[in-house]
């Protein structure tokens, strides 16, 4: 069933905006649509969430423009200007061991770093929300087991786990992508879970089970919808978690192999001159410092909007 | 009335009193720790099954004879069915065999207990830290709520969460060690240091006190310094961000409200009224992030050359030292399970409510 049609009040002033603040939307996609309109507002208002969408929507755009930005290829090898300092005219952020521009090199990592955020933020709480949606609302012994399975993913450190994953499937991108996804799951279950148990009881989810519903119809179509905000929440905060443990991952060498531009990779190829060349090792580290930064300062703002507790207050 | 009928009273008052409570809850979490430890073991145990590594070869040498290798891969019991295996390595785990390590050519339980207490060091003063300043500076924030206190608390919280922390640990090995010389390098002491003091408890710290030896502990506290530093400061960003948010929750109820109403002074409600309300869950936070230094402090172990945990597990799965990770991964986890479990004792003991 769609929302009953309301009657929209035909607005006095009209545009985009008054159709886009109207409190009586007429169709549930107006609705959606003003949702979104004043989330962004709400968005806009708090400065440091705002700073924290930029940062990510220039990701964005520095990835898919990578070839425009760049000055030169990011493999490009040059040995007679090897480790020039940043400022060095035509090499802004200077160059590495193998006279490579460390800007061009920074600009076409972007594409990896968002390669690896991207799906592990799809995959790890689709499967997370599967998992604890699945036990929250069966219950019984399979809540036991899956919860059961949770609890042994989330004894594990993270690294070492992801790190023993990458070691058994042969370092690389796709091996890193899954070693993370795997690690990142479990504590979506947990909030999926938590979220299916205070609604597994309701009414409405007793009325579409009488009208016949399969469990996973259920599930993916009447429990998914309510845990997404939270999810959404935790996976923009776990986004920064994900670039680090990617990261990390490069740095030991696990993670994209050599040439690709991986940040965390650059840092470990510059560790052996740090003393010396800083730059080489500084400046991928800083572009992995704005990047997580980013989507902590969104993480932090979303959950202040979309937390119902904190807006009571 | 029948013994029977007594007994089920007893049992019944055995029911309701706390101490009892504690207890069940205490045997529940045993069980249900029994159950993680296993499947810990379980995936470990899977993980190094599937490495692309012979285990064989790694004992016995790329150049031994067929014969040879047959003998070594029957020795090691590889022609059993996996859950054979999988059973014999419980048995082995049960009575803290972990194998030898290929890599040091020493059991692995030595290997841990020689290296684990590094790892420890370093994590306990991370956490001091991070209690010792987290939790004021969470307690500030919450006071200050949305001026600027807070908003430069947060700030100093994010930063920590958004550090590449071997990146971070690099940066302050090149400022104050390559640049100001202020504190020393990688290790965890000056080579010519090394094996002069007895080893009581493995931490250098207190070894070099115990003896009196203060050249050592002041060389020892010039190499430590950096890492728990750094390792401290995520601490801080993760016990202060808790602290504020538990100490907002206690603002909002209604005893804070009854407490200023009555007159009682603002430092009193907070330190008096709130603080101790704040302590209960704060305590899991503590313990949590403990359990997370000492198991996450791999990439800062590796940048700063500390022969710890972190540094053992990760050479070892380079260098496919399958018994190594498996020990070490499986030591990682019981400390994990096991703090949380004495969190959860913890929280039931010092919060009636709880029980």
């Amino acid at each position: 069933m769609t929302t009953a049609p309301v009657k929209s009040n035909v607005p006095s002033r009209s545009g985009l905006k008054a159709w886009l603040s109207s409190d009586a939307p007429a169709s549930r996609g107006h609705a959606r649509a003003v949702q979104l309109y004043l989330g962004w507002l709400k968005l806009y208002e708090n400065k440091l969430a705002f700073l924290g969408f930029l940062i990510i929507f220039s990701l964005v755009l520095i990835a898919a423009f990578a070839p425009l930005l760049a000055t030169t290829e990011p493999n490009a090898q040059d040995l007679s200007k090897r480790l020039l300092a940043p400022g060095t005219s035509g090499h802004l952020l200077g160059t590495d061991e193998l006279g490579r521009d460390i800007y061009s090199r920074l600009v076409y990592g972007s594409r990896i770093t968002l390669l690896i955020v991207g799906i592990v933020a799809f995959t790890a709480p689709v499967f997370g929300l599967l998992i604890g949606t699945v036990a929250g609302y069966l219950g019984g012994w399979v809540d036991q087991v899956l919860m059961r399975l949770v609890d042994i993913f989330l004894a594990f450190p993270r690294l070492v786990l992801a790190l023993a994953f990458v070691a058994a499937i042969g370092a690389g991108i796709e091996s890193a992508i899954i070693a993370i996804s795997l690690t990142a799951w479990p504590p979506y279950a947990r909030i999926a879970r938590a979220e299916t148990l205070t609604i597994r009881n309701a009414d409405y989810i007793s009325a579409v089970r009488l009208q016949g519903a399969g469990i996973m119809h259920i599930i993916v179509g009447h429990i998914w919808p309510l845990c997404l905000s939270s999810i959404i929440v935790r996976v923009t905060l776990d986004m920064a978690g994900i670039i680090l443990t990617a990261a990390g991952l490069g740095f030991l060498g696990l993670g994209a192999q050599p040439p690709e531009p991986e940040w965390g990779a650059m840092i470990s190829a510059g560790r052996k001159f740090v003393l010396d060349q800083w730059w080489v090792a500084a400046m991928p580290g800083m572009a992995i410092f704005i990047v997580s930064l980013g989507f902590n300062l969104l993480g932090d703002g979303l959950r202040d909007i979309l937390d119902p507790k904190k807006s009571q207050s | 009335m029948s013994i029977a009928d007594s007994t089920a009273t007893v049992a019944r008052r055995g029911v309701s009193s706390p101490l009892y409570k504690v207890l069940k809850g205490l045997i529940a979490g045993l069980f249900s720790v029994a159950i993680t430890m296993v499947g810990l073991l379980f995936v470990t145990f899977i993980i190094a099954r599937v490495m692309p590594v012979d285990p064989v070869l790694s004992v016995v040498g790329e150049r031994a004879t067929q014969e040879i290798y047959d003998a070594a891969y029957k020795a090691m019991g590889l022609d059993q069915p996996l859950y054979v295996q999988f059973w014999l390595f419980l048995k082995q785990v049960a009575v803290g065999d972990f194998g030898m390590s290929t890599l040091t050519a020493r059991p692995v339980v030595e290997d841990i207990a020689r290296v684990f207490p590094a790892t420890l060091e370093l994590a306990t003063l991370a956490t001091i830290a991070g209690v010792g300043i987290g939790v004021p500076m969470g307690v500030l924030a919450a006071v200050n709520e949305g001026r600027w206190p807070d908003q430069l608390i947060r700030l100093v919280g994010l930063f920590g969460y958004s550090m590449p922390i071997f990146w971070f640990g690099l940066m302050g090995l090149l400022i104050f060690y390559g640049i100001l010389g202020w504190v020393g390098g990688p290790g965890r002491i000056e080579i010519y240091y090394e094996d002069i003091i007895p080893s009581v408890t493995g931490m250098i710290l207190i070894d070099s006190l115990l003896e009196g030896d203060f050249t050592i502990f002041w060389n020892a506290v010039s190499h430590i310094i950096l890492p728990a530093s750094i390792l401290g400061y995520y601490s801080i960003a993760y016990i202060s961000r808790m602290t504020r948010s538990f100490m907002l929750e206690q603002f909002s109820q209604e005893y804070i409200t009854t407490a200023r109403v009555k007159g009682v002074s603002e430092t009193a409600v907070i330190w008096r009224h709130a603080l101790p309300n704040v302590m209960i869950p704060l305590i899991t936070v503590i313990a949590l992030s403990y359990a997370n230094l000492l198991e996450g402090s791999v990439l800062t172990e590796i940048i700063f050359s500390w022969p710890g945990l972190g540094n053992y597990i990760t050479n070892a799965l380079l260098s496919a030292d399958m018994n190594a990770v498996m020990g070490g991964t499986v030591v990682v986890g019981a400390v994990f399970v096991g703090l949380n479990l004495f969190s959860d004792f913890m929280y039931k003991v010092v919060d009636p409510r709880a029980r």
